[in-house]
């Protein structure tokens, strides 16, 4: 992955094929302490013991299409690399839990991205599932949730062209003066 | 345009965007729309289908062509990724392969707006592997 925007959106995926309804996603940057840490929390089917501690195999995927799986292994790696720390933890029929630290300071540390653009894309691909996002800095917080950008377009779908750019440029302004 | 910054300015464009969604769904049915669907898992993620999803959503909307781009997994030609999924209406769907944007605009321009076929289309020669 070039950027972390793309690991956030590739690891909702697996929140999304769990079938999660509610999938909190959190980053708190912090550059004078030294650390990006990105939580996905989901309420999807979660993962019994066996399989979560297979999950982080490059080999264990549960699609068919192919044999491998290297969403999980590849954020770790990249957030292992900054000497920061990955950890995942689920419980089946409640949720799952997904952590990882980066370093930013660290040469190896990803870039952030085009984290509205990977939200907006998020918000307006999924309508039936509530995103709750959460952006921290040491200079403020924005929130912003499915369900919030629904109650101020009521009526009008999710997912038409003309809603998107509208959702990526309402993150935007605000992940700016972060 | 205004700029949306708050969940308030969105509100207020709500009327606006309403309007431009009747003018456009005026008679059009579900099965007259151009379905296109994007394979965002992480082959196609890793291989730019974030910029080609962005691209096509931009375009569309801006030359007037009624589409509805969503995602979906790995179609399993990570080899070919980013591909995308073309339904015309009343068209059996097509997959094309290594698209980055100038491919897109070909897809829009050629196959969409014409029918024309375009190079790059990943030959689907049975429906899955246990149904040859």
């Amino acid at each position: 992955m070039k950027d972390l925007s793309l690991h956030v959106l590739d690891i909702a995926q697996n929140s999304v094929v769990a079938q999660a309804k509610v999938i909190q996603i959190t980053l708190d940057i912090n550059r004078e302490k030294d650390y990006i840490e990105l939580i996905v929390k989901d309420n999807g089917k979660g993962m019994d013991r066996d399989f979560l501690d297979r999950v982080i195999d490059p080999f264990t995927t549960t699609r068919t299409t192919r044999r491998v799986g290297l969403g999980i292994p590849l954020l770790k790696q990249n957030a292992e690399h900054t000497g920061g720390k990955f950890a995942i933890d689920s419980e089946p029929g409640v949720g799952t839990t997904l952590t990882a630290r980066f370093i930013p300071s660290h040469i190896d540390c990803l870039p952030l991205g085009d984290l509205a653009g990977t939200f907006a894309l998020l918000i307006c691909s999924y309508p039936d599932i509530n995103f709750k996002i959460e952006v921290t800095t040491e200079k403020g917080r924005f929130t912003i949730s499915t369900e919030k950008i629904i109650e101020a377009i009521d009526g009008v779908t999710l997912n038409d062209s003309s809603v998107y750019p509208l959702v990526k440029e309402l993150i935007k302004s605000n992940l700016d003066e972060l | 345009m205004t700029k949306v910054k708050s969940l308030t300015d969105l509100k207020r464009m709500k009327e606006t965007l309403q309007a431009k969604i009747d003018l456009r769904e005026k008679g059009e049915a579900a099965e007259n729309l151009v379905q296109i669907k994007v394979a965002m898992a992480t082959c196609g993620i890793a291989s730019g289908a974030k910029t080609v999803m962005e691209f096509l959503i931009d375009e569309l909307g801006k030359r007037g062509i009624n589409a509805v781009v969503t995602q979906t997994g790995c179609m399993g030609y990570c080899y070919a990724e980013p591909t995308i999924e073309v339904k015309l209406p009343h068209a059996d769907p097509v997959v094309f392969g290594y698209v980055d944007t100038k491919k897109a605009d070909e897809i829009i321009e050629r196959y969409i707006k014409k029918g024309e076929l375009v190079d790059g289309i990943i030959p689907v020669n049975y429906e899955s592997i246990n149904n040859i």
